[in-house]
């Protein structure tokens, strides 16, 4: 078996693999990232909508609560197919790439909103009340009181799942998105063996995931310190 | 008729009744004091007045016109001119003193910032924090923040005021720098409804008095009526109870 | 551009479905309880081990935590043959899901072993309580209460994870959503039931582990 590993090993790393699996990483970064991004802004919003009172936001608030529950209780697989078969007739020739990437924010929207609105909920409710007294209107309250207290409490549990969202996008490898995962079965095809296949594949996640989880831990330590 | 008038307020958390059919008034610069045991609903009322909890019977007077609890235009209206200090401060933990201060006059009536810095450091020189201005609430001791947040309520420029228990939190000297604040507003002529257990302090300041027990008002009378010949036997065993334990 | 749904052929199909949401918990059932076996090794080696054994348990679960389960399982499942072990592929995801497990229920009971307060122990020890008496008064019900809601979400991650076993042709409920759907040509219709199902399974399971939850150790555990 090493013999193997030892023959096939500079032939493995030449340019052209090196190429082929920087660009499927560019993939699995640009998932998780236009991922999250998207997945911060609508969670926010999400978040915030269920911290209003008004009576006439409440269908929206019911909306919004079933899409949160629906999505973080149903595997990421069945939203990759559900959005593969829902969008191939709507859309015609919207590539698999985007496919997956609205996957993965439909996903990060549901799971970040939650971590979002634990930090938004973590403010002590005296402060809300000082605030209201002073005649703040909702969006006073959430700019300059809320917000600026609980990004603490949203950082550390956010970063730990952007790491599972790294994670879950080898998934797409499924629809044929030339991911990591994706690369990694295409060259042991083409006859390498698994071992470093895939070995140099889960290397390559781990490079990505492993800042983002000492990064999490750091920041967790250092907010419960202070 | 009265600056404050409120009668037969009764309101509750969940099923428990806090307050039963209260009455009260308070005439233009009046002090009017809450006493009464703890959990007898002195804040509650004050919570109600300044409609953090909703009120399920009785009216609410502000200079001749009842208050809509329910109405957001009147609410703002309301907080526009009441203010509260409450028994926790609850000042912000994200903004320093002075911003904790000068936030409500710029960003809610929005005065020029430099103006309304400038009275927020003098509202400060009267609470005696004008050296901690640039500190956060965090670093400062709970006397100190009870300070910062009466300056708060004040500068809003209320025309009633309301303070609960802003005493109980202080060191026996912290308590005459605050003591001393409430004074001088006073003789400024803003009405005021304080809770407070210095029973001394109420005594000296307070132009009326009202004794709370269970949710209703006991017996409303002049400091002197109240602490020197009370009509009910509630209020003696109280009143005679702190005299001779204070606190 | 018009489309009617029709879920009369994927209805007929919820018998053969339900049998593979019972796969699905099978195999969450069993990747949890031998995760659980590692974690607690996983964990005492963490927190009371030499420093070899503290390595070695930070490494495992450094890897597993930082890796896709799915390309794990291609390594077990495609790299094993090469000496000579041929996994069936339900065992090889079992297998990959399990030491997956093992490396987030460290973390999680390493999580509850350290939040027991040495003052806690020093009360209990100056009432006279024996190492025992401490250990199931003070010491277990703390654990049970720090750890109870990360690991019922575990539970849950898991039952959605599992899902990853229909790509190596097991028949649990995703793979046999997959096999409806390639004979009805109603996709969209199987996998929305499919996520209506995996929606009411972990449902279930979570205010099953609430109740659990509250019965055994009071655990003021929400379900939603
Ligand atoms: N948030 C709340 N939820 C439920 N009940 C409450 C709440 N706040 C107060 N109560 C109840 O309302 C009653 C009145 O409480 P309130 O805070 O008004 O008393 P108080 O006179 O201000 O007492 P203290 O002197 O201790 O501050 C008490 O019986 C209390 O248990
Ligand atoms: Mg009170």
């Amino acid at each position: 078996m090493f013999e193997r590993l030892v023959q096939e090993a500079p032939q493995f790393f030449g340019y052209h693999n090196l190429v082929f699996i920087g660009q499927a990483m560019g993939r699995t970064l640009w998932m998780t990232l236009i991922g999250c991004g998207v997945g911060f802004v609508c969670g926010l919003f999400i978040a915030i909508i269920r911290q209003t009172q008004t009576r006439i936001l409440m269908p929206v608030r019911l909306l919004v609560i079933v899409y949160v529950e629906f999505f973080r209780r149903i595997p990421f697989l069945v939203i990759l197919f559900i959005v593969l078969f829902a969008i191939e007739p709507l859309i015609p020739g919207t590539s698999l790439l985007g496919i997956a990437t609205v996957s993965v924010c439909l996903l990060s929207t549901a799971f970040l909103s939650e971590v979002i609105r634990s930090g938004l909920e973590s403010v002590p409710r005296q402060q809300i009340e000082g605030a209201a007294t002073l005649n703040f209107s909702f969006i006073q309250m959430m700019s300059m009181v809320i917000l600026p207290q609980s990004w603490r409490v949203i950082l550390p549990p956010a970063a730990a799942f952007i790491v599972m969202f790294i994670k879950d996008t080898s998934l797409a490898s499924q629809l044929g998105v030339i991911e990591l995962t994706f690369a990694g079965k295409m060259l042991v095809n083409r006859g390498f063996s698994p071992i470093l296949g895939f070995g140099a594949i889960l290397l390559c996640y781990f490079m990505l995931s492993y800042p983002l989880s000492r990064f999490a831990a750091y920041l967790e330590k250092r907010l419960e310190s202070s | 008729m009265s600056h404050l008038e409120i009668r037969n307020v009764s309101s509750v958390y969940g099923k428990q009744r806090v307050l039963q059919d209260v009455s009260l008034s308070a005439d233009k610069g009046e002090v009017v004091s809450l006493i009464g045991p703890s959990g007898s609903g002195k804040s509650t009322l004050l919570r109600v007045l300044i409609g953090l909890t909703p009120p399920i019977d009785g009216e609410i007077h502000i200079a001749g016109e009842r208050v809509d609890y329910s109405s957001r235009r009147h609410l703002r209206r309301l907080r526009n001119r009441m203010a509260i200090v409450f028994q926790q401060y609850n000042l912000f933990q994200n903004m320093s003193v002075l911003r904790n201060v000068a936030i409500a006059p710029i960003k809610i009536k929005k005065r020029p910032r430099r103006e309304a810095e400038e009275h927020a450091r003098s509202l400060l020189k009267k609470v005696g924090m004008e050296d901690k201005q640039d500190a956060y609430p965090d670093q400062l001791s709970g006397g100190q923040q009870q300070r910062v947040a009466i300056a708060r309520a004040l500068a809003t420029n209320p025309e009633l005021l309301l303070l609960d228990e802003v005493t109980s939190a202080l060191d026996p000297e912290r308590v005459n720098e605050v003591l001393d604040t409430i004074r001088l507003l006073r003789s400024e002529g803003i009405t005021m409804l304080i809770v407070s257990h210095e029973m001394a302090f109420v005594r000296e300041v307070s132009t009326k008095v009202a004794m709370m027990d269970s949710g209703r008002i006991v017996e409303i009378g002049t400091p002197d009526q109240i602490f020197a010949a009370p009509r009910e036997n509630r209020t003696r065993e109280f009143v005679s109870k702190i005299l001779s334990h204070p606190k | 551009m018009e489309y009617t749904f029709q879920f009369a052929a994927v209805f007929r199909e919820l018998p053969y479905l339900l049998g593979g949401a019972a796969l699905t918990l099978g195999i969450a059932f069993t990747s949890f309880w031998g995760g659980a076996v590692i974690g607690v090794l996983g964990a005492v080696a963490k927190v009371n081990g030499k420093r070899v054994a503290r390595r070695i348990a930070s490494a495992y679960v450094v890897f597993f935590t930082n890796t896709p389960a799915l390309v794990q399982i291609f390594l077990l499942y495609y790299a094993l043959p090469d000496v000579g072990i041929l996994l069936d592929p339900l065992v090889a995801v079992v297998v990959g899901l399990t030491l997956n497990s093992g490396a987030y229920l460290t973390e999680i009971l390493r999580a509850g072993v350290i939040s027991v307060r040495r003052s806690e122990i020093e009360a209990a020890t100056a009432l006279n309580m024996s190492r025992f008496q401490i250990l199931l008064y003070v010491i277990l019900p703390h654990i049970a209460k720090t750890i109870y809601a990360p690991l019922s979400n575990f539970f849950v991650w898991l039952v959605l994870g599992s899902s990853l076993a229909a790509l190596f042709g097991v028949e649990e409920l995703t793979g046999r959503a997959i096999n409806i759907s390639t004979e009805n040509l109603r996709s969209i219709e199987t996998f929305l039931v499919v996520a209506v199902i995996y929606a009411l399974l972990t449902l279930i399971a979570s205010a099953t582990l609430a109740l659990v939850g509250r019965w055994a150790f009071r655990v003021d555990a929400k379900v939603l």
